[in-house]
């Protein structure tokens, strides 16, 4: 039988409003399904670690979503993420689950950790993962954007674990749970020999990012260069604002000081899967699409109709955005 | 203060061109310094702005060319490059390039304080070589890292920018730090004497002979991945031929569609 796949359930920062399972752990989630049924139902196996009462916080992320083990690390030097514990703790607990495939979200800690763990099994890990799958030889085949997004590499691990990070919003969570009766195995933290070097002294919480929180919006409109200037952007944040819409843009719009980087999509910037994606002077680049092509709907306004943006539009008007959207916005407050 | 900055140098890849065969075509592409990496120079460069002491040694694996990039690196100020050169480094993986970046570092500067990497190099985008290295080397890593704030000579204080918000950490030395670009600095210019020491610098070269590295663990040998299969991405082709219609009528159409999407009713 094969040897499993193993996630790592990351835990957003502890605070007194309540911590979460990071919903990108959903998303891997429902695709280690998919691959456990090509390496004939391989079990399942999450890690998660925190500072106390997990199992009883977190539990149904993973009875609801046919998790077999979890293995659960509480210490109250947990609470706050530490490269240097929480690799050591991985480390030392994938080497005793003994997984073939290891799967971590790409967020900023996901990114952080895994390659120190990677490297620790002597093993390779594969960054940015857009698509994974089981090839003819029961190998993890991981496809990821190289070059600026102008070429995909499958690449194939000859050690194992296989090693693999996705970042948030490129699988879906599963539409519909799957139960399991999920053990949990509670591990103590082997970490008192750490001298740890790294201290967290403080921290800013961003108002701001929370609040243009573009992953979970589901309408976008974004905006690129063809949206001139700061007033282009502002009839964009009008327009947005009629639809309960967050705005996004594009790597140039970002560039030419009309949005904070916070508001970009793409290779550098967010991946964007909202039901309705409205692309404003956006010419369509590869490197802009890679982040949005999972939108339900796309809908593009650009006044070249050979745009390569229309490649990918399911509504695609060819026409001047200073024409089109402020009769639009009218219409709409009508 | 001892400081080792890894940099890379990379093809521009704002400027790729496919060949008929949909391969990319490699000759004639420009090569730069990876845009982060500038970014890895400047925030030693500001140490030695206090620290006058400070050594500053840039080190880079790669072809023979890549040593341009280390006399770019002198030019702003750097005081020595090294390149990490050998046909047995070629091809390889975040493994095997931390292995062999780390069996250097071992080597040039055994007392480092400080190790700075670029957060990304915008060829492979993987992230993944500074925390490689520093796990090889046993010390602990800051990624994401904005700013260098402070430092004395045992310390270092920076912030560093995550999903959430800004952290301000501490670490004890040594320890690597990767940083990222900086878009609204402009980055030290070479001055004439800059130019003149870069032209005049002696490069050292290092290879596998010159630092401790088994074999099998550096180079296409020392690599745990491989790639299968490269293509060039197809864009999900939705077909649906652009309209247009008078602006009126695009609006109204538009005005219908949005409609029948339920976008009216987004919460
Ligand atoms: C390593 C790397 C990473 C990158 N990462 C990203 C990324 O994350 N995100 C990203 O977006 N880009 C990224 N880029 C840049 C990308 O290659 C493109 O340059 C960028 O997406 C183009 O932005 P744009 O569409 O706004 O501008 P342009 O390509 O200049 O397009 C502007 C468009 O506006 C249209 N237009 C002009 N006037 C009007 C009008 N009045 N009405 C309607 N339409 C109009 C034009 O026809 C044109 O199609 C990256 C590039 C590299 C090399």
């Amino acid at each position: 039988m094969s040897k499993g796949i193993l996630l790592y359930a990351e835990l957003t920062r502890y605070s007194e409003d309540g911590q979460y399972v990071h919903p990108v752990f959903f998303e891997l989630a429902a695709k280690a399904n998919e691959l456990s049924k090509k390496l004939n139902d391989a079990p399942i196996y999450a890690i998660l670690l925190g500072s106390k009462n997990l199992v009883e916080n977190f539990k149904e992320g993973f009875t609801e979503n046919n998790i077999d083990t979890v293995y659960v690390v509480e210490d109250e030097r947990l609470q706050d993420y530490s490269t240097e514990y929480y690799s050591k703790i991985i480390t030392d607990l994938t080497k005793e689950i003994d997984p073939e495939i290891f799967i971590i979200g790409a967020t900023t800690q996901g990114r952080d950790i895994a390659p120190r763990i990677s490297s620790s099994l002597h093993t390779g890990l594969t960054a940015d993962c857009i698509e994974l799958d089981i090839n003819e030889k029961g190998q993890l085949a991981a496809t990821r954007p190289t070059f600026g997004g102008q070429l995909m590499a499958t690449i194939l691990c000859k050690n194992q674990p296989q090693m693999a990070t996705v970042r948030p919003k490129v699988f879906k969570p599963l539409k519909e749970f799957v139960k399991k009766d999920t053990k949990f195995i509670t591990k103590k933290a082997n970490i008192d020999d750490i001298e740890k070097k790294v201290n967290l002294i403080e921290f800013l919480k961003n108002p701001e990012k929370e609040e243009s929180a573009l992953e979970d919006a589901e309408i976008i409109v974004a905006g690129g260069r063809g949206m001139k200037d700061l007033m282009g952007f502002e009839m964009l944040k009008e327009f947005a604002s009629l639809l309960n819409a967050k705005v996004g843009a594009s790597r140039v719009a970002v560039e030419m000081g009309l949005a904070s980087h916070e508001m970009q999509i793409g290779q550098t910037g967010k991946t964007v899967t909202p039901k309705i994606y409205i692309a404003c002077g956006i010419s369509g680049a590869l490197q802009h699409t890679v982040g949005m092509t999972g939108s339900d709907k796309i809908i593009a306004i650009n006044i070249d109709k050979n745009a390569p943006i229309f490649d990918i539009a399911d509504i695609a008007i060819a026409g001047d955005v200073f024409e089109i959207l402020p009769e639009l916005i009218n219409m709409i407050k009508k | 203060m001892k400081i080792a900055i890894c940099i890379k140098q990379v093809p521009d890849t704002t400027d790729i061109k496919w060949t008929e065969h949909n391969t990319i075509q490699r000759e004639g592409v420009e090569s730069i310094l990876n845009p982060y990496d500038v970014y890895a120079i400047e925030a030693a460069l500001k140490i030695k702005q206090k620290d006058t002491n400070a050594e500053l040694t840039a080190l880079t694996m790669g072809p023979a060319q890549a040593e341009e990039i280390l006399r770019k690196a002198i030019s702003v100020g750097v005081d020595r490059g090294y390149l990490i050169s050998d046909k047995k480094f070629a091809a390889a993986d975040t493994y095997a390039t931390g292995s062999t970046l780390s069996a250097a570092i071992k080597k040039i500067i055994p007392d480092f304080d400080m190790i700075i990497c670029g957060q990304f190099a915008i060829d492979g985008d993987t992230a993944q070589t500074g925390p490689t290295v520093a796990n090889m080397l046993n010390i602990p890593q800051i990624t994401y890292v904005k700013e260098i704030e402070s430092f004395d000579e045992k310390t270092v204080t920076v912030l560093r920018e995550v999903e959430d918000g800004v952290e301000k950490l501490t670490a004890e030395f040594p320890v690597l730090l990767c940083l990222l670009k900086k878009e609204d600095e402009e980055p030290t210019r070479a001055k004439i004497n800059g130019i003149i020491n870069a032209k005049n610098a002696e490069i050292t070269t290092l290879t596998m002979d010159d630092i401790e590295l088994a074999p099998e663990r550096a180079g296409l040998k020392g690599s745990p991945t491989y790639v299968s299969k490269a293509f060039r991405p197809i864009q999900k082709h939705r077909n649906v031929p652009p309209t247009e219609a008078s602006p009126e009528s695009q609006v109204i159409f538009l005005y219908n569609k949005l409609h029948e999407l339920g976008a009216f009713d987004n919460e």
